[in-house]
């Protein structure tokens, strides 16, 4: 099956079982490796992206949904080479340890703070639910808020 | 010896007409379910029949997982509290940055487990059945006040034609690629039953 659809802002075509999940499209056809594979079954949130600006799963997201869509991974949440405030938060704060499951993160980030620019911790914990196995939580949260105060501070 | 063209066929034809028969005649509801399926009657069910059927439904899991008491849903075969603590946010959706849609889109996805359907989503407070009687769920389900202001009419199309409804006879399979148990009356005998009820007058039985 074709699909086409957006990704980074770059128009795609790609030809694929249309069941296949986009995290592979994304990494293997794509060459995008910055969306990470964790468990495969939409529950620790590495494989975090944005379809139409919405916060997605994306090994649990079949190719043939993204039709016409638009697709932004952590490759495209910079514009240019000015950094998306949660990129310069995360750096600031120093949140990663192992790193691998940052990228999930910083898109859940990204979404919320679209939809809720200001978050409380309770925002915090009831929106971002992806899990970090080297426990930087503390650190992300920080990193959320400073994120939002950037954010905040370059409108 | 030679046989004939037409004999030569007969035995092969009566096995496949054998074979049918009893592939239509096995229930449709076949998963991992431990619930055995109840034959149907091919007699017209009256009122308090159709009622019953139509509960035997109505109070499973894959429909209470998602008419929750509270403001979060349950899920799996012993209906937990739905993973990561998922809520039932302002529209039923879920919250800001953790809709339903996250993981959940318009069709079930095997490989990762996650069940889908359209309009994935928690039934509104109004129309929480957990923790109701039997009695209970229907008053609920005849009541505009609390059914989103349907008549029976619309009630009956909502149960036998919407599709998030009828994901209940294909939930998929979970993370474990275990199928999902369906609920304990087939499709095709819960929308007849659910149509004999309201050409009853939906009746409700006193306890």
């Amino acid at each position: 099956m074709e699909v086409s659809f957006l990704i980074n802002g770059v128009s795609q075509r790609v030809d694929v079982d249309a069941d296949t999940p986009l995290l592979w499209v994304i990494r293997d056809i794509l060459d995008l490796k910055g969306t990470k594979f964790g468990c495969g079954k939409a529950a620790c949130g590495a494989c975090t992206i944005h379809i139409d600006g919405e916060a997605v799963r994306a090994c649990a997201y079949a190719v043939k949904f993204a039709e016409g869509k638009s697709i932004t991974t952590i490759e495209g949440l910079s514009v240019g080479d000015k950094l998306h405030p949660v990129q310069q938060a995360w750096m600031e704060e120093v949140v990663p340890q192992c790193g691998y499951c940052q990228p999930g993160f910083m898109m859940a980030t990204a979404a919320l703070l679209e939809k809720i620019p200001q978050p409380t911790d309770q925002d915090i914990d009831d929106n971002i639910v992806n899990v970090c196995r080297c426990a930087t939580y503390y650190r992300m949260r920080k990193a959320i808020h400073r994120a939002a105060a950037i954010k905040q501070e370059t409108r | 010896m030679i046989i004939p063209e037409r004999s030569r066929w007969f035995p092969v034809l009566i096995l496949l007409l054998v074979g049918g028969l009893l592939g239509l005649s096995a229930p449709e509801n076949r998963s991992n379910s431990q619930i055995e399926v109840i034959p149907q009657s091919a007699t017209p069910l009256d009122g308090m029949q159709a009622f019953d059927q139509v509960m035997q439904v109505l109070t499973h899991k894959r429909c209470v997982n998602c008419h929750p008491a509270g403001d979060r849903p349950r899920q799996g075969e012993d209906s937990h509290y739905h993973n990561f603590g998922v809520q039932r946010g302002k529209g039923n959706h879920g919250v800001a940055a953790l809709t339903c849609n996250t993981c959940h889109q318009a069709e079930n996805n095997n490989y990762a487990g996650v069940p889908g359907a359209p309009d994935w989503s928690l039934a509104p407070r109004s129309m929480a059945w957990e923790g109701l009687s039997r009695v209970e769920i229907a008053q609920s389900i005849l009541d505009p006040a609390r059914n989103g202001g349907r008549t029976l009419a619309q009630t009956v199309s909502h149960l036998t034609e919407h599709e998030l409804v009828l994901w209940a006879w294909d939930p998929g399979v979970d993370a474990n690629g275990i199928p999902r148990e369906k609920p304990p009356v087939s499709k095709v005998d819960f929308i007849k039953a659910v149509r004999a009820w309201a050409a009853a007058g939906a009746p409700i039985p006193a306890k």
